[in-house]
């Protein structure tokens, strides 16, 4: 898998992908989108206006990695809050997330949308390989969908710090964990040479 | 996206909490928005993080990521409470770790 972007003459970006990288990257983002949801406007009916008006939870959601893509904007990891701080963090957290989960969802909704769009407009011509050109546009869209993705799979693999990811690349070969460490590290260089292109 | 311009809420518990919640009244120290170090997100994406949102340079962009690498988190912007939530909700938009908290040195 080599896996590297390459700026395209006049702004976006190329990459080939075979059969399997696209179908890895689609089932990836599927699921990214399958976990995001339509999130908290759940209950009100089927209106969009009603929709457009509902406010987002104020609750953290339960799932780690929701958890990580929408954190507290008011709770310092390091700080050591007395208790009526903590709780006013909690009440200011609460309050941002009822005004902003539901964009911040939708907006990563969105950026994973279209990178499926865009595999499934791939068409190899019998080829090994598909080449994927992006727009500038559709490049930014990629490269936040790649940092969900691999938020998403450093979230459930547990990546919690510099040392976690070291471990990932001395995994045996029998380990569970193996095939989506591989996926990981892939993404990353995706993400990686995907930047460089759009490095101003 | 302010919180000022929001409905008046219906449910009147909520009310009473919010009120005593945005009482507090320090307006003169400014709020700052700090990203925190994770150990997913690339060098690379966060400096062009930075440089895109911010419209900060290269050296800049780059020192700040160091900083969040190295120290663990850095202070990337200060403003109106207003303006932090902002730049928290736009890093969240890029999946960087952010809060935003009162400038109390």
């Amino acid at each position: 898998m080599p896996g590297h972007f390459e700026p395209l003459p006049g702004g976006g970006a190329a990459v080939a992908l075979d059969d399997v990288e696209i179908s890895i990257i689609r089932s990836l983002a599927v699921q990214l989108l399958e976990l995001i949801g339509p999130g908290p406007a759940e209950d009100t009916p089927d209106d969009p206006l009603a929709e457009l008006f509902a406010e987002g939870p104020s609750e953290p959601p339960a799932d780690p990695v929701l958890r990580r893509l929408f954190p507290d904007a008011y709770s310092d990891p390091e700080g050591a809050p007395g208790p009526k701080q903590a709780e006013e963090e909690r009440a200011y957290s609460a309050e941002f997330r009822r005004y902003t989960e539901n964009d911040l969802r939708a907006g990563k909704r969105e950026n994973a949308l279209a990178v499926i769009r865009s595999l499934d407009a791939l068409d190899s011509g019998g080829k090994e390989a598909a080449l994927l050109k992006l727009s500038p546009g559709e490049s930014q869209q990629w490269l936040s969908a790649l940092n969900d993705l691999r938020l998403a799979i450093g979230s459930r693999l547990e990546i919690t710090d510099e040392d976690d990811s070291d471990l990932l690349y001395h995994l045996p070969d029998e380990d569970p964990r193996k095939p989506m460490v591989m996926a990981y590290l892939w993404l990353g260089g995706l993400q990686e040479t995907l930047v460089s292109t759009l490095m101003p | 996206m302010g919180l000022v311009t929001s409905p008046a809420p219906l449910e009147t518990e909520r009310t009473e909490s919010a009120e005593e919640v945005f009482a507090v009244p320090e307006p003169d120290v400014p709020w700052v928005t700090i990203v925190h170090n994770d150990p997913v997100n690339l060098m690379s994406y966060v400096t062009y993080v930075f440089q895109t949102y911010f419209g900060y340079s290269k050296d800049k962009a780059t020192k700040l990521m160091l900083d969040v690498h190295h120290k663990g988190r850095a202070v990337v912007s200060s403003g109106s409470r207003e303006e932090m939530e902002r730049d928290v909700q736009a890093m969240h938009g890029y999946g960087l770790w952010a809060t935003l908290q009162q400038d109390r040195k």
